[in-house]
């Protein structure tokens, strides 16, 4: 009995320290410098000060006073949505593909899957400045055809449009590799199954490989929409002016105006906010899985 | 008009002729069985009925019709697959739903077919069950259920039986038949399990290397194996090369190298001088003291060298005197009276003019 309680507090007591260590110390001094105000030049003020504690709500009533705080929450999660959604459709073919060709060519097109993480990251985002630039190719092309419709033409670069395409590049192969990895697992005796019970290939898709690969949509989901929620490089880039970001935004507190407090506050609604919809998903995803 | 025929079908993988010009037919509400050893081709015939795979040459009819062009979906048929492949993410009651469900019956009578369906493979009580909460008896009924739920015209099996442990096996076995006789549904069966075979089927068609060696009910199959593959394969057999001496209308007189001459009944077409071999099966082969059993036409001497008891029968194993082992199966009616013989005896082992058969090389 207590050689056993011994044997588990050794085998938990390592990982324990390391979450406490790392992950609820650092989000607790951070939960604290929300609370605190501002120093004179920057960072944090005193806590103790003046015989007093120094703590206050300021920040929190500074978010909720302004909209434009909400907005760009509102904002970045549309587009952290929009860009999960199209790598969910993008990365879908290119996995099912994968699975599909002879073993031998199998780890070859993984390779190229991730071939883009060799070359720095910010040299492929400023390569879609040159690519979605006013010279491009690419953008010549657009407009041409934009114009032969008779619309006025369009500036690709430094726009919503611009921050998309370069979030989706960026979080692809965040999407392609757990769909690969869950669609790979399927037994193709499966989809014979189905076949032989009725149903045509579009059916075959959204009664078997489709709810069988929900596990893998839902890993690549959150490797993709956290992520973009937190990025500032792309926007920063790619976007205009308008397009600023929770991560943007978040930065700016820490390395532009050292707002430290209010930047603090900010990654705190962040995380409570990934956190609500972590729940809701996970509530609305129990069912489909329990049989994984 | 048989429900199905396939005529002439070949199909050839590089190389290998898998099915080498396979003709039979199926008539509706039968069950009908494929029987041979491992890689003879049995599922490859499922699978292009089933539609999977395509022949190389020949024609498979259903109802009279060509169904080559058929794709799998459309042809009014199912196969229960070895694995089951039930679907994982569904319920017992929305995998057996699921035919209905693609014909785009009514979910009203989807429910009331699929609960009709369970009850008759008495899986009411699992119907919000997954695959994985089943046993494997379950995971076959759900399959079988799933694959009759919609009337199909023709039930393919592909070794249904051959994941499950020998107890629950002859559970299933005797619910298979009931089924295919309730449900009246024709089944094409798949084994190479000669007892399943025998046990379950209307008709067999025993294979051998892609080609059909015979094709009768399981009492002929037993009885009048038509050469030597059939014979061997199905249950045990002695088996000696003999050679024709006299056709004498119905009886044919054999003799048999280093043993003497044998008397045996002519069914099969023969003529003298012909070579193959006597077959005889254990159960028709009588073993007694060295005196006994002058009336039977069919005597010879040894000693015996083996014998096996497993409960209701022993089978003894007598070395005559071309060194042949001869198996002779006696029933253990009187309790106790297990082993009559002792290893070392010298014994008669006899058999009527009636038993045993001559088989073509
Ligand atoms: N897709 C294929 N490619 C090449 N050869 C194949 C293919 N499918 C089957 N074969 C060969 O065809 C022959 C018949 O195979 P099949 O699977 O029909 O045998 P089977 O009678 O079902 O055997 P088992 O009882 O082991 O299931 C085998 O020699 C097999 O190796
Ligand atoms: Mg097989």
């Amino acid at each position: 009995m207590n050689r056993e309680r011994i044997t588990r507090w050794l085998v938990s007591g390592p990982p324990f320290v390391f979450m406490v260590v790392f992950f609820v110390l650092p989000a607790l001094i951070m939960v604290v410098a929300s609370f605190r105000f501002p120093g004179e030049h920057g960072g944090l003020a005193p806590m103790f000060e003046n015989g007093t504690w120094q703590f206050t709500l300021e920040t929190y009533q500074f978010f909720f006073s302004d909209f434009i705080y909400t907005e760009i929450f509102l904002k970045s999660f549309l587009i952290a949505g929009l860009t999960t959604v199209i790598c969910i459709a993008m990365a879908y073919p290119v996995a099912l593909l994968i699975t599909r060709v002879p073993k031998r060519f199998r780890d070859v097109m993984i390779l190229l899957v991730v071939l883009p993480f060799a070359s720095n990251f910010l040299i492929r985002v400023y390569a879609w400045m040159i690519i979605l630039g006013p010279q491009s190719a690419f953008s010549i092309a657009i407009n041409s055809v934009v114009t032969a419709f008779g619309f006025e033409p369009v500036t690709l670069l430094f726009s919503p449009f611009a921050v998309i395409v370069g979030m989706v590049y960026v979080h692809l192969p965040f999407m392609v590799l757990p769909l690969y990895t869950n669609l790979e697992k399927h037994d193709p005796i499966l989809l014979d199954a189905a076949q032989d019970l009725g149903a045509n290939a579009w059916k075959r898709f959204w009664k078997v490989t489709w709810p069988l690969s929900l596990p893998g949509v839902y890993a690549g989901s959150a490797l993709v929409f956290i992520p973009v929620l937190g990025m500032f490089a792309v926007p920063d880039i790619l976007g205009g002016t308008g397009d600023i970001l929770i991560g943007n935004l978040i930065k700016e507190q820490f390395l532009g105006t050292r707002d430290w407090p209010f930047g603090s506050m900010l990654s705190i609604m962040l995380t409570l906010a990934v956190l609500a919809i972590a729940a809701l998903a996970m509530r609305f995803s129990r069912k489909s899985l329990s049989y994984a | 008009m048989a429900l199905l025929e396939l005529r002439n079908l070949t199909r050839r993988f590089g190389n290998l002729t898998a099915i080498d010009n396979v003709s039979l037919s199926v008539e509706a509400g039968e069950f009908f069985t494929l029987l041979g050893p491992s890689g003879c081709g049995k599922t490859t015939i499922l699978r292009m009925i089933a539609g999977f795979d395509l022949p190389d040459g020949g024609e498979i009819l259903l109802d009279g019709k060509d169904i080559a062009a058929t794709p799998p979906e459309k042809r009014p048929l199912h196969t229960v697959f070895q694995s089951y492949a039930l679907f994982p993410h569904l319920s017992v009651a929305d995998n057996v739903a699921f035919p209905l469900r693609m014909s785009k019956v009514s979910e009203q009578e989807t429910r009331q077919r699929v609960k009709e369906m369970l009850e008759t493979v008495h899986l009411a009580d699992k119907s919000d069950a997954f695959p994985h909460e089943l046993s494997g008896g379950q995971k076959q009924r759900v399959a079988l259920a799933r694959g009759l739920v919609n009337k199909p015209r023709l039930l393919l099996l592909d070794e249904p039986l051959g994941a499950l442990d020998h107890k629950l096996r002859e559970e299933m076995q005797i619910e298979l038949i009931n089924l295919q006789r309730n449900v009246g549904v024709t089944f094409v069966f798949v084994t190479h399990s000669q007892p399943e075979a025998l046990a379950l089927s209307h008709r067999i068609a025993v294979m051998n290397e892609g080609r059909v060696e015979q094709m009768d009910s399981p009492a002929n199959i037993y009885s009048r194996p038509s050469n030597r593959f059939v014979a061997d394969f199905i249950g045990d057999i002695n088996m000696m090369n003999a050679q024709i001496d006299v056709v004498d209308g119905m009886q044919l007189r054999l003799s048999v190298a280093g043993l003497g001459a044998i008397v045996a009944p002519a069914h099969i077409e023969t003529s003298t001088g012909q070579a193959g071999a006597f077959a005889i099966r254990p159960e028709q082969v009588v073993i007694g003291a060295p005196d006994e059993h002058a009336e039977l036409a069919n005597r010879f001497s040894g000693t015996l060298r083996d014998f096996l008891y497993v409960g209701d029968v022993t089978t003894y194993k007598v070395e005559v005197t071309n060194g042949t082992l001869i198996q002779a199966l006696l029933p253990n009616a009187a309790p106790g009276k297990a082993r009559f013989f002792e290893l070392g005896d010298k014994v008669t082992v006899a058999w009527s003019s009636e038993s045993g058969m001559f088989l073509h090389e």
